[in-house]
């Protein structure tokens, strides 16, 4: 088992024909992702990577059946990508693309409440079922199937969590980076209630960051519905206050966010929550003890 | 990226929004010139810098005459202004503003902002207007109050009037009010705002709304599709080198520590520092190389991190995931010989052509140190770092 996508889930890539889209739709298919279609306005009927080109997404879904979208269009063009996604049926919309302005997400968010369709990102590496699926920009080598569900707000810190439990020998079921900007789809507690449910995951790892309150919220869903072990390191702990840190959403603002309160809130949660980063993937296999 | 008072309230009037009469003056001829043509006998000479607390600083003064004006004037151009937002350095006062003299019945709060967790514009505003609203806020919360803008239809009447209400404006008042915030949530969604921040929005002693200061930050990631205010930019008031980074696609922050990091992905940067901290050292700097990085990506960046003397040691911790670690370990061999490097050099590499990499760094005859772990890398740079964290 796992959570959102498996060796069944079919895929449509939305700037599929660019630069972008198409590396790593090359990488998600060499990984065994089964993407049935690429969506690029003005280049319907075109062939690309052995895959069929439609000019819009409700085309692709009809003649695909696919009920999930990645995309990687351009930054200027996401935001309405997404929204053309939901429109037409698609249940997981993964957005990788980054610099998303923030009114464009106030938008799509308000546009895609009513659709049913749940979104990942933008800005995120994306969604990964070990050995089965891979959506998104993340280095499929470093993962191994498990038992370990990993939700994450940055990039590179999800590969950290995934290499140090493979290298642990526990595996991952299912890992999804949710992205750092400060209005996006999925957030902690969305991933932690699908986590819970699915009986293969044995352990959760969540790594946060400065800014927006959602570990705190994720601290207050875990200690009433979530029963499996989770392990938590939040960023940032040194940044300082009022300085950007790359991420948008890494922004201290009136005192809330810091790291120091997302601790405090994960420990009093009954999280396990480790100071370095290193020590994840140890952390994770103490608490399984 | 910031705006200005003076650039920020040149953009109110074209949405319509009351400001009192100014110019803009770069020298002591144009600040005279300036209060003559706007006329009256009190000015407001304001150091235009980035930042806020400028009244506190000494950057805002009050003149009773156009010699009171060309003397504050020349007091402030050219000098550093420090407020409790610029740190120590201060920001370079390059023009001030000139402004008629306002007289004041009450001083309120204002500002519109994307409000992350209710994934919304809001509006905030206070009665108390004209003082350290983030000490109101965590002292006297209930004096601020909110109303959520719909992206599509903006406001209600109703929200409107209930916010006029909270600041007990009067009756004959609302509708300017209505007015000016309708305005202020068009020009917020035209221009890709992420916070206008009026403080103080003053009703005067004829009982006119204006206002008294303005405060626009445009959204990065919208700078694309607003160039007329991209070229508003001013950088003079921002750090050079992290304007230079910019200027290459790479993020950095630079901080009081003396352990540099070099680091793919800003989680994994921040978390890098945080693991210097942990055991015992003091982060330099926050440099995220981002996901395309290439040699010259990394030899700038080497470049930058350089140019801040407190520097005693550098961390370079790549987990190559797009980016192969091969071709990382060239960059930052090219970038130790092209640069000159005389600090030490810790490397720590993870991920695609991890084995590659390292062999390289081997093989080169630089003084790299390998890290073999993300805890091996931090403890390594800390006990090579020589100095003392200042």
């Amino acid at each position: 088992m796992s959570i959102l996508v498996d060796k069944e889930t079919k895929v449509i890539c939305q700037g599929l024909t660019g630069r972008q889209g198409s590396f790593h739709a090359e990488q998600c298919l060499a990984y065994g992702t089964s993407i049935v279609a690429g969506v690029t306005p003005g280049k319907g009927g075109q062939t690309h990577l052995d895959l069929p080109v439609f000019n819009n997404m409700q085309e692709a879904v009809d003649n695909t059946d696919a009920k999930v979208s990645m995309i990687y269009v351009p930054a200027a063009f996401a935001a309405n990508a997404i929204i053309e996604a939901a429109e037409s049926g698609i249940e997981l919309i993964v957005c990788i693309t980054e610099g998303l302005p923030v009114l464009d997400m106030v938008n799509v968010k308000s546009a895609i409440k009513s659709s049913g369709s749940r979104l990942i990102g933008p800005n995120c590496p994306g969604i990964i079922t070990p050995g089965s699926c891979k959506i998104g920009i993340m280095p499929g080598f470093i993962h191994s199937a498990g038992s370990i569900g990993i939700i994450s707000r940055s990039g590179t810190l999800t590969y950290e969590a995934v290499f140090q439990t493979s290298n642990e020998g526990l595996g991952q079921t299912t890992c999804i980076g949710i992205g750092g900007d400060p209005i996006r789809g999925m957030n902690f507690i969305d991933c932690l209630e699908l986590f819970q449910n699915d009986s293969e995951t044995k352990g959760i790892i969540l790594v946060g960051e400065i800014g927006g309150t959602d570990e705190e919220e994720a601290a207050e869903y875990i200690s009433s519905n979530i029963t499996k072990p989770v392990v938590a390191y939040i960023a940032g702990v040194t940044a300082p206050k009022g300085k950007r840190m790359g991420h948008a959403g890494a922004i201290i603002s009136g005192g809330k966010g810091t790291a120091l309160e997302k601790y405090n809130a994960l420990n009093k949660a009954g999280v396990h929550t480790v100071q370095s980063p290193a020590d994840l993937g140890v952390a994770m296999s103490k608490a399984l003890e | 990226m910031n705006l200005h008072e003076y650039q920020s309230k040149t953009i109110f009037r074209d949405f319509g929004i009351s400001v009192p009469k100014g110019v803009i003056a770069y020298n002591v001829k144009e600040a005279i010139d300036a209060a003559s043509a706007i006329g009256g006998n009190v000015w407001v000479v304001k150091a235009q810098v980035h930042a806020g607390g400028r009244g506190k600083a000494g950057g805002v003064k009050l003149a009773h005459s156009i010699d009171e004006v060309a003397e504050y004037t020349s007091t402030l151009i050219g000098k550093k202004l420090i407020t409790h937002q610029t740190g120590t350095d201060g920001l370079p006062i390059n023009s001030v503003y000139i402004e008629e003299g306002s007289e004041i019945q009450r001083e309120l709060y204002l500002s519109l902002l994307v409000d992350r967790s209710r994934e919304k514009v809001v509006v905030m505003c206070s009665e108390c207007g004209g003082m350290d609203i983030e000490k109101v806020a965590s002292e006297t919360p209930e004096k601020i109050f909110t109303a959520e803008v719909d992206q599509k239809n903006g406001m209600k009447d109703s929200d409107i009037k209930n916010l006029a209400i909270n600041l007990s404006l009067d009756s004959s008042q609302f509708d300017d009010f209505s007015d000016i915030l309708k305005k202020l949530i068009n020009l917020f969604q035209q221009s890709d705002a992420s916070l206008i921040e009026i403080n103080p929005l003053i009703v005067a002693k004829n009982g006119n709304i204006l206002a008294l200061d303005a405060k626009i930050n445009i959204e990065d990631n919208a700078l694309f599709r607003q160039p007329s205010l991209s070229d508003l930019r001013d950088d003079s008031q921002e750090d050079e080198q992290e304007r230079l980074a910019t200027t290459h696609d790479l993020n950095y922050v630079s901080l009081d520590g003396n352990i540099a990091c070099m680091v793919n992905g800003a989680g994994l940067a921040m978390a890098t520092m945080d693991l210097i901290k942990l055991h015992g050292g003091e982060p330099a700097n926050f440099l995220d190389v981002g996901g395309g990085a290439t040699a010259e990506r990394v030899t700038e960046a080497f470049k930058i991190i350089l140019a801040n003397e407190n520097v005693e040691a550098i961390l370079v911790n790549i987990f190559g995931g797009i980016v192969r670690c091969d071709l990382i370990a060239e960059g930052i061999i090219m970038a130790v010989k092209e640069v000159g490097v005389e600090v030490p050099v810790v490397v720590r590499l993870e991920g695609t052509n991890v084995q590659k990499g390292k062999q390289l760094l081997k093989d080169s005859d630089l003084k790299i140190t390998a890290a073999e772990s993300l805890t091996d890398a931090a403890k390594k740079i800390i006990s090579l770092a020589k100095g003392r964290p200042k």
